[in-house]
């Protein structure tokens, strides 16, 4: 498992809006009105946190002041709301040496600011596009501040400095402003960079310009991802942001205990294996007893499976409570939660997550509807199997394998439910891997789907490589079969594509991603990163086509998958469909 | 429920995201089957008319279109019906397009147009709001040489459509020493210029993405020492055809 601990966004507007020491203040009411209460153990804890994030603030304003800033009143103007909100951005930055630190949802809450010193002729907009600008180049260089041991463990790219933009407002109001577009229009003004992490909230009720901007910076930059803002506008209200990736939070109101994932692909193999691993042979799990057919049965397998998930639910949800209770205990976030609301309006999740489930889906599918037969080594342990017969694939809208997956994210999604968690945080689950996807395939066995020992999953939600033969938009219609509320911190799906295989001219391009996207949301679907390739990218994916799953390719009347061409075919795929006018 | 949605189509395969054969975002569905023996085909493996492909009733086919709906509305897409050669399956294809125009789904017809034309293409046109024409060579020696069949049906064909109003987009696979020479591209251009349905003229470039297809089922691929086109002359044969 791949382990930071907090996905949480402090209220950075907060500061600017109301100013450090008004902060302050409300943190000693808070405080002061604890002690006519009993003083039991969570009284205990709350008080000495706010004690905390007393402090926290407090080094906040020193910190703001060696800058030559005193941020202890009210944002006057546009240039100080930016730096107001940045300065506790900074601050928290400096607290905590976490990954996966987000910004919120501040494009559309400065364009207040900017409307009035525009109105006012206090500023022009070239300069508000520079402030911007000078806003993002800070973003972009957290990276540079972590420390030797953060890059080690995420190869020094990625900090998840995640900005929200866009959205609709429960009113039926667009939360789309000029800001919007600014955030968007650094991508050019900079240059393209996976950071901060762009990411829209997308309703199909976007005003179109907004869309096709989008789509447009989409197929340039390949640097933005969208979710889904019909759906989690139900959930959270108009006023979250998404932490890291996908999860979202209700900004101020919410945070969660990050868990990384669990290995379901493995743990279908443990469940034939009765608790052995499939590599080393040692007992794991205490033993259960291993399926010894010859061949897979479905319901013996599931029921197994079952109880296997049952057993790993458990033991990653105390492994999670140690590692967020001692967190707690040790590095509080002080500043981060100093911007939230008060503790009895605060929703802690649990927020565990799943690899693999694309290869239990076709492994499931095999074994219901072709013949697995399993090929054991002379201790008796599961090390390969033999599949006859042809199976439905996961990733081609295809029911009977993609009601599987939905099954299986269901029943683990309930074992989690049921467990006993840290501060009483609600369970919730990801579909997720970012890049883990290939380590948590390297020390997995062969499955039962016919997938090698050693080969990568396909990340999060993706299907497997090379499995989708449908096309895209096949694959969008099983992602969206996956329900949200089975999977509340996030359902992710990695998507790339050749701007040639958009459409032909820039016009056709945009009107097609922008109608995918529509159409794929409407599903209620819930997130899609575009990657949209240039050359270099491309040949990578060459090289390393675990990376790119369902990399698709287009040519007119054409009916075949890229990745069944040769090496020689590929380049000239790449030379004649890349357009670089960019 | 309508029994003619139980007749059968023989499928190659389907492919849910098409944006390069016609209008929009297109549901696409390869038929199996086809008249012609083009030695540049990429699809080499729709050719067999028998015992091959898979047979999908209609009303099957309709509720895959229908999973992708949302995103053939948003794009003011639709379905376009290739191959192989659609034609061969015109009479069960008529009642495909013609439920898909009940449901106010653009239809798209990806043919070579090599056929006598029947009352049942008559038929099927009706229901066709767009063909992809593929005029295989505008020579009727060099098509015969390159296709094994004469382009008279084809241009007939273009013909028929101009006359009815059917919009068309021509297209020209364009391979060196093949179809690339000046004169037969002016040829073409003047063919082109006495049909009043044209919206689009295309040059598709050969590529031999489905040279592998052949290797697969052990049959010699006759153009192995032609070179796709370079970008040079493309554009020259974009010029000559005044796109």
């Amino acid at each position: 498992m791949d382990m930071d601990v907090g996905r949480i966004i402090g209220d950075y507007r907060r500061i600017a809006l109301y100013g450090v020491d008004a902060l302050i203040e409300d943190k000693k009411n808070v405080y002061a009105n604890t002690v006519s209460s009993d003083l039991t153990e969570d009284l205990i804890r709350e008080r000495e946190e706010i004690s905390d994030q007393i402090a926290a603030l407090n080094e906040l304003k020193v910190m703001a002041t060696k800058y030559g800033f005193d941020i202890s009143r009210p944002a006057k103007n546009s240039i100080e709301a930016v730096q107001w909100t940045y300065f506790g951005y900074l601050g928290a930055i400096k607290e905590q040496n976490g990954a996966a630190m987000s910004l919120g949802r501040t494009s559309t809450f400065l364009d207040i600011y900017f409307e009035r010193d525009l109105k006012n002729g206090n500023i022009t907009e070239k300069e508000v596009q520079e402030i911007m600008d000078h806003f993002v180049m800070k973003l972009r260089l957290v990276r540079f501040l972590r420390t030797p041991e953060y890059d080690e463990l995420f190869s020094g790219d990625p900090v998840w400095v995640t900005e929200s933009i866009g959205g609709m407002g429960i009113d039926g109001r667009t939360l789309v402003t000029k800001n919007s577009f600014r955030m968007l229009h650094t991508l050019t003004t900079l240059g393209p960079a996976p950071e901060p992490n762009l990411t829209v909230l997308w309703s199909t009720r976007l005003p179109q310009g907004f869309k096709d901007y989008c789509a447009e910076m989409s197929i340039k930059t390949s640097s933005i991802q969208y979710e889904n803002d019909d759906l989690m506008r139900e959930y959270w209200g108009d006023d979250y942001g998404i932490a890291c990736c996908v999860s979202a939070m209700r900004i101020g109101k919410q945070m969660q205990f990050f868990g990384a994932r669990c290995n379901l692909a493995k743990t279908l193999l443990y469940a034939i294996n009765g608790g052995r691993d499939e590599i080393t042979g040692k007992q794991v799990s205490p033993k259960f007893a291993p399926i010894t057919s010859e061949y897979l049965d479905y319901d013996e397998v599931m029921e197994k499976f079952d109880n296997m998930m049952e057993w790993i639910a458990r033991v990653y949800i105390n492994a999670l409570n140690i590692i967020h209770y001692m967190h707690d205990k040790y590095c509080y976030e002080a500043l981060e939660m100093a911007l939230h609301d008060r503790e009895k309006d605060i929703l802690r999740t649990m927020a565990c997550g799943i690899a693999g489930l694309s290869v239990v889906a076709d492994s499931l599918s095999a074994i219901k509807y072709a013949k697995v037969k399993v090929i054991r080594d002379e201790t008796g342990l599961a090390k390969d199997f033999e599949v006859e017969g042809d199976f439905p694939k996961y990733g081609n809208d295809d029911d009977r394998v993609d009601s599987i997956a939905v099954d299986v994210q269901k029943r683990f999604m309930n074992k989690l439910r049921k467990q006993k968690t840290y501060r009483n945080s609600k369970p919730t689950m990801s579909i997720l891997t970012i890049t883990s996807n290939v380590v948590y395939g390297k020390n997995t066995g062969n499955t039962p789907d016919g997938r090698e020992a050693g080969a990568p999953f396909g990340p999060g939600a993706n299907p497997i490589h090379g499995r989708d033969v449908n096309g895209a938009l096949a694959v969008l219609n099983t992602i969206a079969k996956l329900p949200y509320k089975h999977s509340e911190d996030g359902i992710s799906y990695t998507f790339a594509i050749t701007p040639a295989t958009l459409g032909k001219s820039e016009k056709e391009r945009v009107n097609n991603l922008t109608s995918m996207l529509d159409g794929y949301f409407a599903q209620l679907s819930h997130h899609i990163n575009v990657n949209v390739f240039d050359r270099s990218l491309l040949l990578d994916a060459m090289d390393h086509p675990e990376k790119y799953p369902q990399l698709t390719i287009r040519v007119s009347g054409y009916a075949v998958n890229f990745v069944k061409l040769t090496r020689e075919q590929q380049l000239d795929v790449i030379n004649r469909t890349i357009h670089e006018k960019f | 429920m309508d029994k003619n949605l139980e007749e059968t189509l023989n499928i190659h395969s389907f492919e849910s995201l098409g944006t390069v054969d016609g209008p929009g975002l297109r549901f696409i569905v390869f038929l199996q089957g086809c008249n012609l023996k083009c030695k540049f085909c990429h699809n080499r493996d729709t050719w067999e008319i028998k015992n091959s492909g898979t047979p999908y009733s209609i009303s099957d086919i309709i509720k895959k279109i229908n999973r992708f709906s949302t995103y053939i509305r948003a794009s003011n897409g639709g379905v376009t019906v290739s191959g192989g050669e659609p034609l061969i399956q015109a009479e069960n294809l008529t009642i495909l397009f013609k439920k898909l125009h009940d449901m106010q789904i653009h239809t798209a017809l990806d043919t070579s147009g090599s056929f006598v034309i029947t009352d049942k293409i008559k038929e099927l046109l009706k229901y066709t709001d767009l063909v992809l024409l593929d005029i295989k060579h505008i020579d009727e020696k060099k098509a015969i040489n390159l296709t094994g069949v004469s382009n008279k049906n084809e241009l007939n064909f273009a013909k028929y459509l101009s006359d009815n109003n059917i919009p068309v987009w021509i297209r020209q696979v364009l391979i060196p020493g093949y179809t690339d020479d000046e004169e037969d591209l002016k040829k073409l251009k003047q063919f082109i210029s006495t049909l009043s349905n044209v919206e689009r003229v295309e040059i598709l470039p050969y590529h031999d993405y489905g040279k592998f297809k052949w290797e697969e089922l052990g049959i010699k691929y006759e153009l192995d020492d032609v070179k796709p086109p370079s970008q040079e002359q493309i554009d020259k044969a974009k010029e000559i055809l005044g796109i």
